[in-house]
């Protein structure tokens, strides 16, 4: 596997405009003769069916929920950055790129981060002009607001459902394209392989959900936007359908995985609140410009949260963090609340949460304010939980949120298989080891909208179309192993459901590959998840055929995906002998418990290659140089 | 863009169409309450009232025809939408409760069905005479219509007022929520209107079924027409 | 507590379909409805029969996704919430919950309390958006807009597109859906352009999707987890009024 990012030449501000000014141009009239596969229809996926069907490409789009309106992106509740300076604050592109690669640990592409910045203030742009309602200020203008982890305001949002409309503006040109005929939809539909031919993707395996039918399409690039892997954990924030099947199906294919270890564990999520929990619900982190988050000073103190008085209170955040507090970023409040808990401080059910107290806010700013800043997100708590947290603070625990590993891509988003893009949450890209708030979004649109509608024209016009159809002997060789494939779950019969096989896999992973993780823990997990492997194989029942709806197939081969997986991300984890953003080595840290990076041995992605199913995957690296930043040891203090 | 023809065809066409034509026949409704209710001021107001209407000659019947035109279509866009309704929801339910809505709103076809078939009987009885000839044989018993004596006659059948008054009962019904609903309909309301369209409805029903309704009362109870 | 749930249960769109009921134990009041079918589901797994099919995802009210009438209200009794927000502490040891799937034609269905709402799509498609291709947009704040403008765009723009509104009206009209996207655009600047021809290409869309119309009951107001109003619907009217008044 050769990993060649071919970033462009010269200084870092010029790497962008220097390649949009000499990529390869596709001839309009010869645009719609291509065919390009996007699956997947969240942010990204939704945003680079429509701008790619815009400039004339033919498009397929894909999604296995019953509308692409439905992509998880939808849930995304805080903002999405953008280097606009509006508030004249001293934002800029550079300050948003330096955050971003100081907010990612230093393991991001610098190249990469920095076009991020760039395209930040198109997307705002684009999102206005299709309609998005931002908050506004009453004069007219835009309304920002400072976010994890950020000394400026350079958040835009809609109330706290800004992944929703910014979702809904990206599906609304997506379905205007499909009205137009550019774009064909196919939603309910599953993506099982990508088929690679004479080492070009050139096309997909699906399955019809509801009518269980596989069949094949044929494209010259197929483009990957199908988020990430949190569902590894069983319990996240993510939606039930999030899985890792496309990334994982496209990695045995030839496509290399960078740094599956790192994941973002965010610090304000409802806590579990039984053994039936399905999912965890997440809180805006917004909650924590106006919430004091703290623990009681003495192990068992079992009073009301409002009878301790505030000197037995632990305001660890403000504590430990002095200059961020707070807002200290998402994987150091993380692993600031795991350690409370560990030791005994938790409140709540088992002792795993922390409070999250509105109390000084709603003295200083008045209960009608904080209601108008917070009250869709405290009425969301207030459902769940049956507490009014006007009056008992909330409870919050960390959870499995955002996975910043992925398929490798160079600069231009193209994974290791020639043809075969991969975009958002899917890629290894922008975010490093830890993701900052409100650029998930961010990344999602800017890869979608600006970034790959050029890079993906670019390659089209040096590779030309491809010739593969769907009769060649790719596309019925990968048929047939789907097929059987289905047919071995179908086939095993045995006696357990995938819903608790995953939640065993939850488990294992969530203890031992989770917000602390050890050599001795990942090795175990390792071999704990090849055994509930072997079991997988032995003990699943999936109820049905495979020629109708089946809900329980469909978990079952996500889950077959996650077991192969998760052992890789274990692998990933054990090898990277540091602790870095949201990865954390308890063996590498300072004495005061922070993240002890080691940039000597791992300033460098990690990417996997899979050589078959009885060999180990082999590691790679793709060294991360940084010309433009210095590599500092990053501090919230 | 749209023919107009086109338009009016859709669902919300049809249904300014339907609004339009049950604000004009509500208009009808009204004067036709209030010319009635000059039984209260004795025969000869009526009778003479009557006799006015009857001398139009063919205004009177132009009168008509547009009346029964603005039915038709009232009915007529009833039907398109109601079947489009019900075909809308092939399989129904096994258990469906409302939220909010009124028992009014969801009952416009068994009220307007029933309106409608009054509206015939209505016409049997005192324009034809096909039903209870006895009552209509009063009113031309002699020189002049003597409308006031039919009704009373009439009214004083138990059966027969009953069945004006429950009529009046659905028509009213049927008036307040389409009153109510026919600013939404034809897109006047406001956020702050709406709510007072409904209250507007419920009052023209009101005032629409006590007005109609005191007539079969008042005979009934013996207070006109009397000994 | 002890809930008895009876459920429709149907294998594919042309099959016939049937109530069935089954008994959950031990239901804690903590779960919610989905966490319940998910227990359900598992013992109807155990026992070798295929469980019930619903659609859901994000479990936490946006994406849209579920969709069951509760005792015969659409998303549950509660005002602004969605299935998946309906915890059983809502429920009283004993009581028997009925589910269903939305009922109407342009939502045929797929699977036990599965329907496909692909009609909503296509409605979109027809005219839910403003025609900017990517690129090329000026900058965001060269327009500026009234924050009370942007809110009621925005109270229209929470619409989640689960369909609840059709399911809750007596006639399965879609009236509040299509109300809530031309309300949304058509309280912004960036809507106007195409303000007449969305209003009307999105009506005739769900006519010919074989909605019903709206009889103004305002039962989908109530059932809409987002709670837009029906005065979007007024607005609705009125656009399509003036859109009519000026055709040439």
């Amino acid at each position: 596997m050769k990993l060649d990012a071919r970033i462009p030449s010269g200084p870092l501000a010029q790497k962008w405009s220097s390649f949009k000014g000499s990529m390869k141009l596709v001839n309009p009239a010869n645009k719609r003769k291509y065919r390009i596969i996007v699956v997947g229809t969240g942010l990204a996926g939704a945003s680079a069916a429509a701008s790619l069907a815009e400039l004339g490409y033919q498009v397929d789009a894909f999604c296995f929920q019953d509308s692409p309106r439905r992509a998880h992106s939808i849930a995304a509740q805080g903002g999405i950055n953008a280097a606009k300076n509006y508030p004249n604050d001293g934002d800029s592109v550079w300050r948003l790129f330096y955050d971003t690669v100081k907010g990612g640990d230093f393991r991001a592409r610098e190249a990469n981060v920095h076009r991020l910045a760039e395209v930040s203030t198109a997307i705002i742009d684009q999102c206005v002009a299709q309609g998005v309602p931002f908050a506004r200020e009453y004069g007219g203008l835009l309304d920002n607001r400072s976010f994890g982890g950020a000394q400026v305001s350079r958040t835009f949002y809609a109330r706290g459902q800004t992944g929703q409309q910014l979702l809904l503006g990206a599906y609304s040109a997506l379905e205007r394209q499909v009205g137009l005929g550019k774009v064909k939809m196919h939603a309910r539909t599953e993506m099982l392989d990508v088929v690679v031919d004479n080492g070009r993707a050139v096309g997909i395996v699906v399955r019809d959900l509801t009518t269980g039918v596989i069949s094949t399409h044929a494209g010259d690039a197929v483009v990957l936007g199908t988020g990430g892997y949190s569902n590894v954990f069983f319990l996240s924030t993510n939606a039930k359908g999030c899985n890792v099947t496309a990334t994982w199906r496209a990695h045995k294919r030839g496509a290399g995985f960078a740094n599956p270890c790192y994941t973002q564990i965010h610090p304000t999520c409802i806590p579990a609140s039984g053994d039936h929990q399905s999912k965890l619900t997440l809180m805006s982190e917004s909650l924590r410009n106006d919430g004091r988050v703290w623990v009681p000073q003495t192990k068992g103190d079992v009073r009301r949260p409002d009878q301790i008085p505030e000197a037995e209170r632990d305001y660890y955040l403000e504590r430990r963090y002095p200059s961020f507090g707070n807002l200290a970023p998402r994987d150091i409040s993380s692993r600031a609340a795991k350690l409370v808990c560990d030791s005994g401080l938790g409140v709540g059910p088992g002792g795993r949460g922390v409070y999250l107290d509105l109390a000084d806010a709603i003295k200083r700013l008045g209960h009608k304010t904080i209601e108008e800043r917070y009250g869709n997100l405290l009425a969301m708590y207030g459902k769940i939980t049956d507490e009014n947290s006007y009056e008992v603070p909330m409870r919050i625990y960390p959870a499995p949120h955002y996975t910043m590993g992925g398929l490798w891509v160079d600069y231009s988003l193209m994974s290791t298989v020639p043809g075969l893009f991969v975009i958002g949450e899917a890629n290894f890209s922008d975010h490093g080891a830890n993701r900052l708030g409100a650029s998930a979004l961010m990344q999602g649109l800017a890869d979608g909208y600006f970034v790959l509608p050029p890079t993906l024209s670019d390659w089209l016009a040096q590779a030309g179309p491809s010739s593969a159809s769907t009769g060649t002997a790719a596309f019925t060789t990968t048929v047939q192993q789907v097929n059987e494939h289905t047919n071995k779950m179908l086939a095993v019969k045995g006696h357990r459901s995938p819903e608790l096989l995953h939640r065993e896999l939850g488990n294992i992973m969530w203890n031992k590959c989770g917000m602390g993780r050890t050599a001795a823990g990942l090795q175990e997990a390792m071999r704990e998840i090849k055994d509930l492997r072997g079991r997988f194989w032995q003990e699943l029942r999936v109820t049905g055929d495979g020629a109708c709806m089946n809900t329980q197939l469909e978990h079952a081969g996500r889950l077959a995906d996650f077991l192969e997986f998760a052992e890789l991300m274990c692998r990933d984890a054990l090898e990277r002998e540091e602790s870095c953003g949201g990865h954390f080595r308890e063996e590498y840290q300072t004495e005061e418990g922070e993240a002890q990076r080691n940039d000597k041995d791992f300033c460098h992605a990690a990417v996997w290659e899979h050589r078959g199913a009885n060999q180990p995957a082999l590691r790679h690296r793709e060294e991360l140089t940084f010309d433009n930043v210095h590599l500092a040891t990053r501090s919230y203090k | 863009m749209i023919r107009l023809g086109d338009g009016l065809r859709s669902s919300i066409g049809t249904k300014f169409l339907m609004a339009v034509s049950g604000v004009l026949l509500l208009g009808f409704v009204v004067a036709h309450m209030l010319g009635n209710l000059q039984l209260f001021l004795g025969h000869e107001a009526l009778d003479s009232y009557a006799q006015k209407i009857q001398d139009m000659g063919a205004l009177l019947w132009v009168a008509r025809a547009g009346l029964f035109t603005l039915l038709v279509l009232h009915v007529g866009s009833a039907l398109k939408l109601t079947r489009q309704n019900r075909a809308a929801r092939p399989i129904p339910y096994g258990v469906h409760k409302p939220f909010q809505s009124s028992y009014a709103s969801r009952t416009m076809v068994m009220s307007g069905v029933i309106v409608l078939a009054f509206v015939l009987y209505h016409l049997l009885h005192f324009t034809f005479g096909a039903v209870d000839a006895e009552s209509y044989a009063l009113a031309h018993a002699g020189a002049g219509l003597q409308v006031h004596a039919m009704v009373v006659h009439a009214f004083q059948q138990p059966i027969v007022a009953l069945s004006y008054m429950l009529a009046m009962a659905l028509l009213s019904l049927h008036i307040a929520h389409g009153v109510g609903s026919l600013f939404q309909t034809l897109g006047l309301n406001t956020q702050r209107t709406r709510c007072a369209a409904t209250r507007l409805g419920k009052g023209v029903g009101a005032v629409v079924f006590l007005g109609n309704v005191s007539m079969p009362l008042a005979v009934l109870a013996g207070w006109v027409g009397g000994n | 507590m002890k809930l008895t749930l009876k459920v429709w249960r149907q294998k594919n769109a042309t099959a016939a379909g049937r109530f069935e009921s089954y008994e959950a134990n031990d239901v804690s009041p903590d779960m919610s409805l989905l966490e319940l079918l998910d227990v359900v589901n598992e013992q109807l797994v155990n026992k070798g029969e295929e469980p019930v099919a619903f659609d859901h995802d994000c479990r936490e009210g946006i994406c849209g996704a579920c969709s069951m009438v509760i005792n015969g209200h659409a998303h549950g009794s509660d005002r602004g919430t969605t299935t998946c927000q309906v915890h059983m502490r809502r429920f009283t040891n004993g009581d028997t919950v009925v589910l269903e799937p939305w009922r109407a034609k342009p939502f045929p269905l797929v699977r036990d309390l599965m329907v496909d709402r692909s009609s909503f799509d296509r409605i979109i498609a027809s005219g839910g958006f403003v025609s900017v291709n990517t690129g090329g947009a000026p900058d965001a704040n060269a327009l500026p807009i009234g924050k009370v403008d942007a809110d009621h765009a925005f109270d229209a723009a929470a619409c989640i597109g689960c369909g609840a509104c059709v399911a809750a009206c007596k006639n399965a009209s879609a009236m509040l859906f299509v109300a809530a996207k031309v309300g949304h655009l058509a309280s912004l600047p960036q809507g106007q352009p195409e303000r007449d021809a969305r209003a009307v290409n999105m009506i005739m869309t769900m006519d010919r999707e074989g909605f019903g119309a709206c009889t103004n009951t305002y039962d989908c107001e109530a059932a809409c987890p987002k709670e837009i109003s029906v005065d979007f619907i007024g607005a609705l009217n009125r656009d399509y009024r003036k859109a009519l008044s000026s055709t040439r």
